[in-house]
C-alpha cells in the first residue's frame, strides 16, 4: 500500500490529528511532572482509568462515550494523589501506588460482575488509536487548547513550582490552584493517551518525551518544545510504520518514543567522545 | 519614626502535635540588618517559612509591610534566599537568566542585565544551573532574590558549603545593599564570625525567642555565653567592636 493511499482513509486522518494532539498534551503536561518526580502518575491514573472504563461499561454506557464517562472518576483520583502526596505523610509514588492499586482491583472486581473480562475492556488495555471517534477528536482539541492556554498564561509560575515549590509559595504563587490544574489537565491527558497507547502504556506517553528532551540539556522553554516535537513525530512515524507493517499503532508508538530517546542517548555520548 | 515591615506577634507553630515555635513576638524596622541564631531545629526556618506563608501557624499574627499575611500581594517586595539549595536537581533544565527571570514572573525589567553583572555570573547567563558549582549557583539564586530589588531579603544559612571567598563576596554584596540602598536584611546563620561583623540586631531563637535586641547588649547577655560559649564570646564581640571603630573613623567599610 502506497503512503499516500493511507491518508485517504478517514479514520487515519482522525488518528493522526487526534494522536498529534494527544501527543502535544501528554508531553508538555510530562516535563512539569517528570521534573516533580510524578513520572508514575500516568500509571496510576490509567489503572482508575480501567477501573472506571470497568464501572462505565458495566453500567452499560455505550462504548461511543466510554473515554468521556471515564473522566470525572479519573479526575477525582488524580486529585486525591494531590491531596495525598501534600500530606506529606505519604510520599508521591506511594500516593500514586494507593490510588493505582485501587483502580486495577475496582477494575478486576468490576469485570467479574460484569460476566467476565469482555472485549472492550480488553481493548482500552492496549488502545487502539485508529478507533478514535469524532467525540475523542473533538475532546482531545478543546484539552489542546486548555492545555496550552495553561502552559503560557501560568508559564512562570508553572516554572517556579516545578524548579521550587516552596520557592514558589514565598514568591505568592498560589501553588495549590496551579496543581489542582496541573493534576486535572493531567488526568484528561490519561484517558486520551488511553485511546492512543492503552492502559498499559499511557505513562509512556507522559514520561519519554520529556525525558528525550531532557537528554539535550537546554533551557526550560526549549526542553518543553523539544519535548512536543519529539511526541508528535513519534506520534506520525508510529502510526504510519504500524499501518504499512501491519503492527499494533499504539505499541508502534512507544517503540518510537523509545528510539528517539536511545538516538539522543548515544548522538550525546558519541559527541561526549569526540571532546 | 522607624517603618515597620515585619511585625511578629505571639506565634505559635506545632508539627505533628509537637511545639516548634513558642509564642514568639518581635518586630523588624526598615534598614535593619538582623541576625537569627540558634541550635539546630531551634526553629528557625520554620519562623521564617510562616513569615513567607509556606507555613501556617497555629496561633499568633504577621503583619507584612503593615498589611496581614492573608491579605499582603506585593512579594516582588521580598527577595527569600532558602536553604536547601543543595537538593536542586543537578539535570534540571533551567538557565542562569531563568532562574533570575523567575524572580519577575514575566515582568519586564531593565535591572536583569544590571543584576547579572552585579553578581559577577553574567558570562554564566546561558549556562544551566545544575552545571555550576554551588557557589556560582548561591550566586544565581541571590541574583533571582534581588532582581525585583526588593526591600526586603530573607537569607536562610546562604553560605553553607561556600569557600571563604566567595563567603566574603556574599556577605559583602548583602552589606553593601544594606547600608547603601537601605534594604533591610533578615540573615539565618551558624556562621558566628559574621554575626557581629554584619547584623546589628539579633534574635537569639530556640523555640521561643531567648534573646532579642542589639549585637552589643547580646554581647553582654547571659544568652550569648550559652550560645557561644566563653571562648568565642571574647572572640566574636571583639572583632564586633572593631568593626564599630571602622565605622567611626570614616574609613571605608570592608565589603
Amino acid at each position: 500500500m502506497e503512503l499516500s493511499t493511507i491518508f485517504n482513509y478517514g479514520f487515519v486522518q482522525r488518528a493522526i490529528m487526534a494522536g498529534i494532539l494527544i501527543a502535544a498534551i501528554s508531553s508538555l503536561l510530562g516535563v512539569f511532572l517528570v521534573l516533580r518526580r510524578f513520572s508514575l502518575i500516568g500509571d496510576g491514573l490509567a489503572h482508575i482509568t480501567f477501573g472506571s472504563v470497568a464501572v462505565v461499561l458495566l453500567i452499560g454506557i455505550s462504548p461511543f462515550y466510554v473515554t468521556l464517562a471515564a473522566l470525572p472518576i479519573v479526575m477525582i483520583s488524580s486529585l486525591v494523589i494531590l491531596k495525598l502526596t501534600s500530606t506529606k505523610r505519604i510520599q508521591s509514588d506511594a500516593a500514586i501506588g494507593i490510588v493505582s492499586s485501587i483502580g486495577i482491583a475496582a477494575g478486576i472486581i468490576l469485570a467479574s460482575l460484569s460476566g467476565g473480562y469482555n472485549v472492550d475492556l480488553f481493548s482500552y488495555l492496549f488502545g487502539n488509536i485508529l478507533t478514535v471517534n469524532q467525540t475523542e477528536l473533538i475532546l482531545a482539541f478543546i484539552v489542546f487548547l486548555l492545555v496550552v492556554a495553561t502552559v503560557v498564561f501560568f508559564y512562570h509560575d508553572l516554572f517556579a513550582i516545578t524548579f521550587d515549590e516552596e520557592l514558589a509559595r514565598s514568591m505568592g504563587i498560589k501553588t495549590k490552584t496551579i496543581n489542582v490544574i496541573l493534576f486535572l489537565l493531567t488526568a484528561v491527558a490519561a484517558v486520551l493517551a488511553m485511546k492512543v497507547a492503552g492502559i498499559m502504556l499511557v505513562s509512556a506517553m507522559l514520561i519519554l518525551p520529556p525525558l528525550t528532551a531532557l537528554q539535550l540539556s537546554i533551557s526550560f522553554k526549549m526542553t518543553l518544545i523539544a519535548s512536543l516535537i519529539f511526541s508528535v513525530l513519534s506520534v506520525i512515524c508510529g502510526i504510519i510504520i504500524s499501518f504499512l507493517l501491519n503492527l499494533p499503532a499504539g505499541g508502534t508508538i512507544v517503540m518510537m518514543n523509545v528510539v528517539f530517546l536511545f538516538l539522543v542517548f548515544g548522538v550525546k555520548k558519541i559527541l561526549a567522545l569526540q571532546r | 519614626m522607624p517603618v515597620n515591615l515585619i511585625s511578629v506577634n505571639d506565634l505559635t507553630f506545632c508539627y505533628n502535635g509537637l511545639e516548634i515555635l513558642s509564642d514568639i513576638s518581635f518586630t523588624v524596622n526598615k534598614g535593619d540588618y538582623l541576625g537569627i541564631v540558634g541550635p539546630n531545629g531551634s526553629g528557625k526556618s520554620t519562623l521564617i517559612k510562616n513569615i513567607l506563608g509556606i507555613l501556617k501557624p497555629q496561633k499568633g499574627r504577621i503583619n507584612l509591610f503593615g498589611q496581614t499575611l492573608n491579605t499582603f500581594r506585593k512579594w516582588d517586595k521580598i527577595g527569600y534566599l532558602p536553604q536547601r539549595l543543595s537538593a536542586l536537581n543537578s539535570h534540571f533544565p533551567a538557565t542562569v537568566k531563568e532562574i533570575v527571570q523567575l524572580g519577575l514572573r514575566g515582568k519586564k525589567t531593565p535591572y536583569l542585565k544590571q543584576n547579572l553583572e552585579f553578581m559577577g555570573i553574567e558570562h554564566l547567563s546561558s549556562r544551566l544551573i545544575g552545571e555550576l558549582s554551588y557557589g556560582e549557583q548561591q550566586l544565581t539564586m541571590l541574583a533571582r532574590a534581588l532582581v525585583n530589588q526588593p526591600d526586603l531579603l530573607i537569607f536562610d544559612e546562604p553560605t553553607t558549603a561556600l569557600d571563604p571567598e566567595t563567603r566574603e563576596r556574599f556577605y559583602g554584596i548583602t552589606e553593601k545593599l544594606n547600608h547603601q540602598s537601605g534594604t533591610t536584611i533578615i540573615l539565618i546563620t551558624h556562621d558566628t564570625g559574621v554575626i557581629g561583623k554584619y547584623a546589628h540586631n539579633l534574635l537569639y531563637l530556640d523555640k521561643k525567642i531567648i534573646f532579642s535586641g542589639t549585637f552589643k547588649d547580646f554581647c553582654n547577655s547571659p544568652a550569648m555565653t550559652g550560645f557561644f560559649g566563653p571562648a568565642s564570646q571574647h572572640m566574636i564581640c571583639h572583632q564586633h567592636t572593631e568593626s564599630d571603630e571602622v565605622i567611626a573613623n570614616g574609613t571605608k567599610h570592608n565589603i
